[in-house]
């Protein structure tokens, strides 16, 4: 049996389990409407776990997403209060601009050697620091286009909304996971993630790969934002403060090894779920307070984490012994 | 006299950026008595950077084990909020203390055992506190603002001691009693070597699970004493905001202050004016006029630099380029005697 599929049928099996206990409550639960809106609203989330997925695989860790997708939100209401350009003009602008960003800092990680942690941790100084400076208040974004972007919807049986951010999710997870397990770049990811000395002996390019990781991650990120504006159909700068941990729990929670080299991109979709549900349990209960959702989910995270060590050590007594 | 040199690049940081900031605002050095306090810029600086400093004096510990303790943010709540509902609920001063101090034993010990016992590394490990501590603090605070009125409490906060005030005293006194712990006794040498080769330290007898474990209490016991001086400060424990985006400036304050983050040799001391660096920062760009919005993109630019300076493979690279600039200078100097 392949044990390092194991988390992600833990995260699966956890994530039914406790959907049939909140649907024995609340039967309600399982109507496309309640479904549409658990994807709609953690649409933006979704797409920043695919980024942080990848580069977690690589061994590597962005504190900056959070910030990058405040960032994003404000870029984008500025410019088109300030300018006559076209929303999809700022968003080609603003996608090309974060990526940059990212393959920034991939290259500062690779070039400079020092921990990922610690230069994404400067470059999320940087993304806050340049919303704070493009406006501090909360910016309205009025433009007709945001309109119709806002209400493209399409109905499920039941009455149930599939929005247009929604699909761009699932859409997205869909592309992580032709990146991550179908493609040249993938293995070089996975085989980073598994050891930096033997991927360089199988000829990983590692300081492009690195790049890229963070390139796809601010792509993410940047993506992350454009769908947050036009969920709240605002920027402001102090949104999404500590998304980045959010999404890194998502992730482990998924199922993916934080030390990188293993997981799957199928299995941060189902850890975004399992948190949206939490938090959709908690407001259908109406009694518990918000609060509850981050201590579930640091016990989940927890849980996880011990789950990954405990495979760990198992897979590597079993090499040890030869079988 | 080694001290000294070791904290120059510090001291001289320091002095540089008071001088920039004398320019923007000359008032900056002037410092008045006023009953039987002194007051000024300076002495705001040493209050303000109390909560900063506290965590970095625990921080530095941490990471020259080669760890991280992304937690002391919202230990700092936790601790504000377990202290202020003591004194709400009528404890007392010295139990609400004792309380908090407690509480932020149990934050370091569950973090130690975690990366000591478990293995799991430190950034993860103290992550998990760091997302479920909010929702603790909340639930302690049951989600409102605890105000208090004690007067013992606040002194904590805002009171004063031999005309400076009670912030400054508490970290000075933390700090520097951790630097002569680490230096007078065997302590420093220790943590260091654990930092370095942790299986090597404990292969040569050095008991490095205890010692792990006792270096992350020590860093929660740091975050309770900032958490007692924010909350006393405000006089009220707000489990939202307390130690909000600290644990960023304590990291950055123990690398400004010339430690490296992958563990190994330390300074207290240095860490501590890394940590008022900082403050000056904070306050200097306040007091000069500055739109406080540049704060975080200074300390990005700030923490660049640094990790340019630190790059094991810049460093490496430079070496190179010195020792071949030499080599090729002696041989010039070889032909020229061979003439």
């Amino acid at each position: 049996m392949n044990t390092r599929a194991l988390p992600l049928y833990a995260t699966v099996v956890i994530f039914l389990l406790a959907y049939l206990l909140c649907w024995l409550q609340f039967p309600n639960i399982l109507s496309t409407r309640v479904i549409g809106n658990l994807l709609t609203d953690n649409a933006y989330l979704g797409i920043v776990a695919v980024g942080m997925t990848l580069v977690i695989l690589s061994g590597g860790i962005d504190l900056s997403v959070g910030s990058v997708i405040a960032f994003s939100g404000v870029f984008i209401a500025v410019i088109l209060r300030e300018t006559p350009l076209h929303p999809l003009v700022v968003f080609a602008l603003l996608l090309a601009l974060t990526t940059a960003f990212g393959a920034a800092m991939g290259f500062l990680i690779d070039r400079l050697a020092m921990p990922a942690f610690i230069v994404t941790l400067a470059g999320m100084f940087l993304a806050r620091g340049a919303a704070y400076m493009l406006s501090i208040d909360s910016v309205p974004i009025a433009h007709p286009f945001y309109k119709t972007l806002q209400s493209a919807y399409w109905l499920m049986p039941g009455k149930g909304r599939l929005t247009l951010i929604a699909v761009v999710m699932l859409l997205t997870v869909l592309a992580g996971m032709v990146v991550a397990h179908k493609t040249r770049f993938g293995a070089s990811v996975y085989a980073l993630g598994g050891g930096e000395a033997t991927a360089r002996l199988m000829g990983v390019r590692q300081g492009r790969t690195t790049m890229l990781v963070y390139a796809f991650s601010g792509l993410m990120a940047g993506l992350s934002g454009i769908v947050f504006s036009i969920y709240t159909g605002s920027g402001y700068s102090l949104a999404t403060v500590g998304t980045e941990l959010t999404a890194i729990a998502a992730v482990v929670i998924g199922g993916t090894l934080l030390t990188g080299g293993a997981g799957y991109m199928f299995g941060t979709l189902v850890g975004v779920l399992t948190m949206g549900l939490i938090q959709t349990y908690i407001v259908f209960d109406g009694t518990l307070s918000s609060w509850w959702t981050k201590i579930v989910i640091g016990v989940l995270l927890l849980v996880f984490i011990l789950l990954q060590k405990g495979l760990l050590s198992l897979s590597q007594s079993r090499l040890a012994a030869g079988g | 006299m080694t001290l000294l040199k070791r904290i120059a690049p510090q001291l001289v940081a320091l002095a540089l950026l008071v001088a920039l900031v004398t320019v923007f605002y000359p008032d900056f050095l002037k410092i008045g008595i006023s009953g039987d306090r002194l007051v000024g810029p300076m002495i705001d600086v040493l209050k303000r950077g109390a909560p900063v400093a506290l965590l970095a004096t625990g921080m530095t510990l941490v990471i020259a084990t080669r760890g991280i303790d992304l937690s002391v943010g919202t230990t700092m709540a936790i601790c504000g909020a377990v202290a202020a509902s003591a004194v709400a609920g009528g404890w007392g001063l010295g139990p609400a203390l004792l309380l908090a101090l407690a509480a932020g034993a149990l934050a370091g010990l569950w973090n130690g055992l975690l990366v000591a016992v478990v293995g799991i590394q430190p950034f993860v490990a103290t992550l998990i506190l760091m997302t479920m501590g909010r929702g603790i603090a909340q639930l302690i605070t049951e989600g409102r603002i605890l105000t208090f009125t004690d007067a013992g409490f606040a002194f904590f906060g805002s009171g004063s001691l031999l005309g400076l005030p009670v912030p400054a005293w508490l970290w000075l006194a933390c700090g520097l009693g951790m630097a002569a712990l680490m230096r007078r006794t065997a302590l420093g040498l220790l943590v260091e070597s654990i930092g370095i080769n942790r299986r090597a330290s404990a292969l040569a007898g050095v008991n490095a699970t205890v010692l792990l474990i006792a270096v992350y209490v020590v860093s929660g016991l740091c975050a309770a004493l900032a958490g007692i001086v924010v909350t006393a400060d405000i006089r009220g424990a707000d489990a939202n905001n307390a130690g909000l985006w600290l644990e960023l400036d304590a990291i950055l304050a123990v690398v400004i202050g010339g430690n490296s983050l992958l563990g190994g040799r330390f300074s207290i001391i240095a860490s501590l004016i890394g940590a008022l660096i900082i403050q000056t920062i904070d306050t200097g760009i306040l007091l000069a006029g500055f739109p406080s919005e540049y704060n975080l993109v200074i300390k990005a630019v700030l923490v660049l630099v640094i990790l340019v300076l630190q790059s094991p493979r810049i460093a490496g690279e430079w070496r190179l380029w010195r020792d071949s600039h030499r080599a090729s200078r002696e041989a010039a100097l070889q032909r020229g005697a061979a003439k």
